[in-house]
């Protein structure tokens, strides 16, 4: 693993895919979170809300998204995590996670990332601002 | 139609960053990471024990904001953001609270949709703010028909 200091711009971190998204996993997502929002989780309830099947709590996705900085934390800290929901993600989908070094300035690299599905449109993308410690 | 309410805010409320919450939500976002669970990789950290991910304030009581009734169907999440002056530690103890920060209303692809800012914070017992998030919820006309029907 490369220390994110050494990254140079354009670099990326590497991919992670995630498995086919599972019912189990956002009802898991639901107790763990707290949002027992029913359109996550109940067919009926996503058919009324005029969705074609439940989909993906979006900060599930945010949540799984910085993991890819999970290996990081000895080196420094996510100081900024910024996210726009774009697209939803529903049962079956094969979600990519991915983030590349934008930008560095003192201790501060700021890494564009997002979420891809498996026809590789965008569901969520934002910001990850990583302060590294010179301590 | 949210508009008298930016500025309010709830009361704080006390949460502590449990270890098996910790745990729990980890495990549901696929990250269970020796750094938020095992207490040896926690204690051989610079952290000196393990320490929360970073969305893990979804978890967090914030109170509730006296008068802002939101209806819990037909809301889009639009955006998300997170600042952090440190990482949060499995085990403190954290005074949270949110504010509405902001309301205002676009002509959309969905007719006229509200954009309801809420922002919220974590501090630390002595007062220090360890985090603060924004959180931007869509509200559809649909929705805000129903709501003015009440």
């Amino acid at each position: 693993m490369v220390a994110i200091e050494e990254l140079h711009i354009g670099d990326e971190l590497e991919d992670i895919q995630l498995e086919p998204v599972d019912r189990l996993t956002l009802i898991k997502y639901a107790g763990a979170s707290g949002d027992y929002n029913p359109i996550h989780t109940i067919d009926s309830e996503a058919a009324k809300a005029g969705l074609p099947g439940i989909i993906a709590h979006g900060m599930w996705t945010m949540g799984n998204l910085a993991k890819l900085f999970s290996s990081y934390y000895q080196e420094g800290f996510i100081q900024d995590y910024t996210i726009r929901f774009k697209g939803m993600v529903f049962l079956n989908d094969v979600i990519t996670l991915k983030a590349e070094l934008a930008e560095k300035n003192g201790s501060i690299s700021r890494f564009e990332v997002k979420a891809v599905n498996q026809n590789g449109n965008e569901v969520i993308k934002g910001e990850v601002f990583f302060n590294t410690y010179h301590d | 139609m949210f508009q008298q309410h930016i500025g309010k805010r709830s009361k704080k409320v006390k949460n502590i960053v449990e270890r098996g919450a910790v745990k729990k939500f980890a495990e549901a976002i696929g990250d269970l990471h020796p750094i938020f669970v095992d207490e040896e990789t926690g204690r051989n950290s610079r952290y000196n024990r393990n320490i929360a991910p970073p969305t893990f304030p979804r978890v967090f009581d914030y109170g509730t904001i006296e008068g802002l009734n939101l209806p819990n169907k037909g809301l889009i999440h639009g955006e998300q953001t997170y600042h952090y002056e440190r990482p949060l530690l499995v085990g403190e103890e954290i005074i949270c609270y949110s504010e509405v920060k902001n309301y205002f209303e676009k002509k959309g692809t969905h007719g006229e949709m509200g954009f309801l800012v809420l922002e919220s914070f974590g501090e630390d017992e002595m007062g220090k703010v360890v985090f603060t998030s924004t959180q931007t919820v869509i509200i559809t006309e649909a929705v805000r028909k129903v709501l003015i029907g009440w």
